[in-house]
């Protein structure tokens, strides 16, 4: 069998032949051809079974409002299932697979189902799996949702490589049929920057798919010389094999451009595009697609739209049958009758379904008007159809004609309603489309094609001189004037027989007048009961035909009936391709800090914390667990000295001469009287008195200061102090800005850190405990005339340092620092340590700052300044804020010390309950925020917050861990366990 | 969306952060009164859920760093006007 239904012509090219296959057997098309048309030339109907019925299916259409023929493409990674066959391009090598089957395509077991079908009508999710109640998770739902579905996606990464892009033009012209070149040759004309999209591979839309002749050639002919004179136009980007998929807010559209065919030639080249397309005006040419009638049995492979017949006919030279029938409703299904005999294709029958004379003779065919076609015959193939008469006809193909509806779904993205025409029986634009939008053509129910061109030519050249640019003179193209007429035709009463509406999701006629019946008047109602319209093809051939149903059952007119929303995408994209380069380790930029290339060098162990890649420890030959590490560079630290990367905390400079007074108001704690080279610690509040942010600012100078933030909230307290100071109060002389990058700062910290800088920092600087006491800051240069910033504060509780050299100089400076620190075995710590340490001397970090805690609740209450205004004071003040059985963060220890020693994990996330109290959410008294192994002490230790812990000091509780299954007693400390009165800080 | 920047044009919304209505320029400066939390509660929390034109504060964290008020009207998401929060502050009389 050998491409049986080809025929000489058509726009593929027959000298070059392509091999594929389908379900594993080897066939051949043309190139120019789509799956679709392959699988036709090959008479291959049956490609697939339905969703719910598992009933065979067929190619129904020639384009993207495919239901039934959506397929498994390509194996392994690479697989894609979903993919409608009547866009896919041919290409050597291509594989296919139909879906939603088990064993043969031929012979289905799952079709069993089909007779069971009584059981499953709308609803029956809702209905008969409600009882009993335990069944639903373990065996209804997975039954169902292994016998219904689509394709199988393959389980792995997706290989392919996707991509953004970002376009601007003056004028965007969606479809590139009859319409669209009219209008963009007028609109390119007049200088104005043009983007003409068409979803097709091929431009020129049904143009390809027809006979008619314009300006006297072939109309392909036509819109191939118009696209290639476009093509040389500077000012036009052609964007073929692109959909638009949605219309944005202020002139943006999204764009899926498919380069399939480049990304197999190159694996590093992206599969899909996806562009954000910004323009000033958009004309809408998106044609129209055929619908359906639903009569009995209408889904039998076989069964077609009459316009898609045409396009295999005349694009693909595929002849879909040997005896081809027409059911229609509207003049334009004469002309598949036309174009079949024309071409030598036996016409049987013509049925009309309105009562008037023939629209034309067709040779060979017998003619039925006013009958309808009530019931099909054949399992895998249409083989007989039953009319109303009670005749029966032969036949091995039936295209149906239900009428054209505008491809009007962007015009609603805005939420726009479309209206209702009854003279062409569809729905229409209405004037509520987007902002700067514009519709012509059959998009905007032009139906005849001679009046569609002249609209998009004059749509062209208005759109652009709306703009300022003046268009040519040219005149529009010319073709013959054929009318069309149309009668609305929805349901044909089937007796028993069930008549399709939605292909894709099974929806029968029967199910819409259930859900009728069963009380679902709105359309958005009957749409979620039935899932008309809800599958990949979102109802693009279903969802006026549901409506047209839906008016019949309940008495109504179809304008009362109303539609459901089209909201974007238009067609399925792929998350790939929203997702576009920003995978993996390009989901968003990795920081790295200065002394990243020295860590590596040392082995360092990397932890992510938010962009940042900071050293979490540096283990040493012979540690081969994480805490043996961590517990040495704990230990080093408090006995000698270790340093520590802390580049990421956020820093800002700020300086003029209101920053005092602006620190005053953003800090709870008085700034304004801080002398230079003094630093402050200081706890930021949100305005509704919970604790933002807490870091230290130095006063460098009498007009300058810098200030540190956590690493975690950097972006957001910048952000807050712009908008304090812009929103605020603008007129204060403040000047910031965000120098976190601009300085490498590292922390030396330990009973020997002065030692060791004083080995770097010039003479001239006198960093002695007298000269530079605790808390002091200031600007020095070392070694030789470095400019340097140091500040004597502690994070760990030893004797301790920060010092910020311009980044440029950051590598050096670790190299310099370990070097001179070798004499007292000083060692890098990581955030491991610096946990441990900050535990231990009781520092809160971002576990204890979780939004819920006041000042009081962190136990700085005492330092709220009472007399200043301050963001977050008033608010902070509310009785609610200050009770004392507020969760308050204190410290925890074990009573037993060697608890959890075994268990490999902390106490953290244990939550807090009374000794003789049942764990439960009534008796939770808190939870451990933070908790570690303090080497110093030898057991675990703990932050976290317990109802009015501040007064419950010697107090024993339990930390429970569900989870992991622990109950151990803890008594509750000051949060300070080392180092209580901070002696260590001040030596 | 694009925001009409007054100083550097149009720019994608992808480029600002949103914070919330432009009514929060509008800080009590009455700390030390009794109304004070009274209008520090109706400032912070009570809202105006406006259909239509809108008074709302975006920052251009992408861009100059400036926060602006950008009239919206939130049934058509039409941008209206787009001024410098600072110019807006000013001309209600705040200062320092």
């Amino acid at each position: 069998m050998s491409q049986i239904n080809r025929i000489d012509g058509g726009l593929i090219d027959q000298t070059k032949s392509v091999s594929f296959a389908f379900n594993g057997q080897i066939l051949r098309g043309y190139e120019g051809d789509t799956l679709a048309s392959a699988l036709l030339a090959n008479n291959k109907h049956l490609v697939g079974r339905s969703f719910k019925y598992h009933r065979p299916r067929g190619i129904v259409t020639a384009g993207s409002e495919e239901p039934n023929a959506i397929m498994e493409i390509g194996h392994g990674a690479y697989k894609e299932p979903n993919t409608r066959a009547t866009i896919t391009q041919l290409y050597n090598g291509l594989e296919a697979n139909s879906q939603n089957h088990r064993g043969p395509l031929d012979f289905d077991f799952m079709a069993i189902t089909d007779f069971f079908s009584p059981f499953l009508s709308a609803g029956f999710y809702y209905k008969t799996f409600m009882w009993p109640k335990a069944f639903w998770e373990k065996f209804y739902e997975p039954v169902i949702r292994h016998s219904a579905g689509l394709g199988k996606l393959s389980m792995l990464e997706d290989p392919d490589t996707y991509d953004k892009g970002f376009r601007y033009c003056d004028i965007l012209i969606i479809g590139a049929g009859a319409s669209g070149l009219s209008a963009a040759l007028t609109a390119a004309e007049s200088g104005a920057r043009v983007i003409l999209a068409d979803e097709d591979f091929v431009m020129g839309g049904r143009l390809n798919s027809e006979t008619n002749e314009i300006d006297g050639i072939k109309g392909s002919e036509w819109a191939k010389q118009a696209v290639a004179k476009l093509a040389v136009m500077d000012n036009v980007t052609l964007m073929v094999d692109t959909t638009i998929f949605g219309a944005y807010d202020h002139g943006i559209y999204g764009a899926i451009e498919n380069r399939a065919d480049e990304a197999r030639a190159d694996s590093s080249k992206p599969r899909q595009v996806n562009w954000r397309i910004y323009t000033k005006r958009t004309i809408l040419c998106a044609g129209a697609t055929e619908r359906a009638i639903a009569f009995g049995n209408n889904d039998r492979p076989g069964i077609m739209m009459a316009g898609a017949v045409r396009t295999y006919l005349n694009r693909f030279a595929v002849a879909t049958g040997q005896s081809i029938s027409i059911y229609t409703n509207n003049d334009d299904g004469w002309q598949t009758a036309k174009d079949l005999t024309d071409k030598g294709v036996n016409v049987v029958a013509v049925i009309d379904s309105r009562s008037i004379d023939p629209v034309m003779s067709i040779e060979g065919a017998e003619i039925f008007m006013g009958t309808d076609v009530t019931d099909t015959k054949g399992r895998r193939a249409i083989k007989s159809i039953t009319l109303s008469n009670g005749k029966t006809i032969n036949t091995d193909t039936l295209a149906v004609s239900g009428g054209w509806n505008p491809n009007l779904h962007l015009t609603c993205h805005h939420r726009g309603i479309p209206k209702w025409n009854e003279e062409l029986a569809t729905f229409l634009p209405d004037s509520s489309v987007p902002v700067g939008m514009s519709v012509a053509g059959r998009a905007k129910g032009t139906m005849v094609l001679a009046d569609a061109i002249v609209e998009g030519h004059n749509e062209g050249s208005a759109v652009a001189l709306d703009l300022g640019f003046k268009a040519g003179d040219s005149k529009p193209a010319t073709t013959a004037s054929v009318a069309y007429n149309v009668t609305a035709k929805w349901g044909v009463p089937s007796g028993k027989n069930r008549a399709w509406v939605d292909y894709q999701n099974d929806v029968t006629a029967k199910d819409i007048k259930l859900a009728n019946q069963e009380g679902f008047k709105s359309v958005e109602h009957v749409k979620r009961y039935t899932t008309l319209g809800m599958a990949t093809d979102q109802g693009k051939t279903a969802n006026v035909l549901a409506i047209g149903i839906m008016a019949d059952n309940m008495d109504k007119s179809i304008e009362d009936t109303g539609t459901t929303i089209f909201r974007p995408p238009y067609n399925p994209v792929a998350m790939g391709a929203f997702a576009g380069r920003r995978r993996g380790m390009e989901f968003y930029p990795t920081r790295y800090t200065p002394t990243h290339k020295w860590s590596e060098e040392q082995n360092a162990i990397f932890v992510e914390v938010g962009m940042w890649y900071r050293s979490q420890w540096f283990p040493q030959p012979g540690e081969t667990f994480w805490r043996d590490s961590v517990d040495r560079e704990v230990r080093q630290t408090r006995e000698s000295v270790g340093i520590c990367d802390v580049t990421t905390l956020g820093k800002i400079d700020l300086k003029g001469t209101d920053v005092s007074e602006f620190l005053n108001r953003l800090y709870v704690n008085a700034f304004a009287k801080v002398p230079v080279g003094k630093t402050r610690y200081g706890l930021m509040l949100r305005e509704d008195g919970i604790a933002m942010d807490d870091g230290t600012t130095a006063r460098l100078g009498e007009n300058h200061f810098v200030m540190t933030t956590t690493t975690a909230n950097a972006v957001n307290v910048y952000r807050h102090m712009q908008f304090c100071h812009q929103c605020l109060w603008p007129d204060l002389d403040v000047h910031m800005i965000s120098v976190t990058e601009q300085y490498a700062q590292y922390a030396v910290a330990g009973p020997n850190s002065r030692k060791l800088l004083q080995k770097l920092v010039d003479p001239e600087h006198d960093i002695s405990n007298e000269a530079f006491p605790y808390m002091g800051a200031g600007e020095i240069s070392i070694c030789g005339g470095i400019p340097a910033r140091l500040f004597r504060i502690s994070f760990s509780g030893e004797l301790a340092y920060e010092i910020a050299v311009p980044t440029r100089y950051g590598d050096s400076l670790i190299r310099v620092l370990m070097e001179a620190g070798k004499e007292f075995n000083a060692i890098p710590y990581g955030t491991e340590a610096l946990g441990a340490m900050r535990i231990e001397k009781g520092h809160a970090a971002g576990p204890e700052l979780n939004g819920q805690t006041s000042a009081y609740d962190l136990g700085m209450g005492g330092m709220v300044s009472g007399k200043k205004d301050f963001i977050g004071y008033t608010l902070g003040l509310r009785e609610g804020m200050q009770r004392n059985d507020r969760m308050q963060m204190v410290g925890f220890k074990p009573v037993n010390k060697s608890a959890l020693l075994d268990a490999g994990h902390s106490m953290a996330g244990a939550h807090l309950v009374n000794l003789r109290d049942k764990p439960d959410t009534f008796t939770d008294q808190g939870w451990i925020s933070s908790s570690i192994y303090s080497p110093i002490f030898g057991h675990y230790i703990g932050l976290g917050y317990i109802k009015g812990g501040h007064s419950r000091k010697g107090e024993t509780v339990r930390a429970v861990d569900l989870v992991r299954g622990q109950d151990i007693e803890v008594e509750i400390v000051s949060p300070h366990m080392y180092d209580p009165e901070g002696e260590c800080l001040r030596v | 969306m694009i925001i009409n920047h007054p100083l550097l044009g149009p720019r994608d919304s992808e480029e600002f952060v949103y914070l919330g209505s432009a009514d929060l320029i509008n800080r009590p400066t009455n700390w030390e009164s009794e109304e004070a939390a009274e209008d520090f509660y109706q400032y912070l929390y009570i809202r105006e859920n406006i259909a239509g034109d809108n008074r709302e504060l975006w920052y251009h964290e992408q861009g100059d760093q400036s926060w602006l008020v950008v009239t919206r009207c939130t049934l058509t998401h039409e941008i209206k006007s787009v001024e410098l929060a600072q110019d807006v502050s000013r001309a209600q009389g705040r200062s320092k």
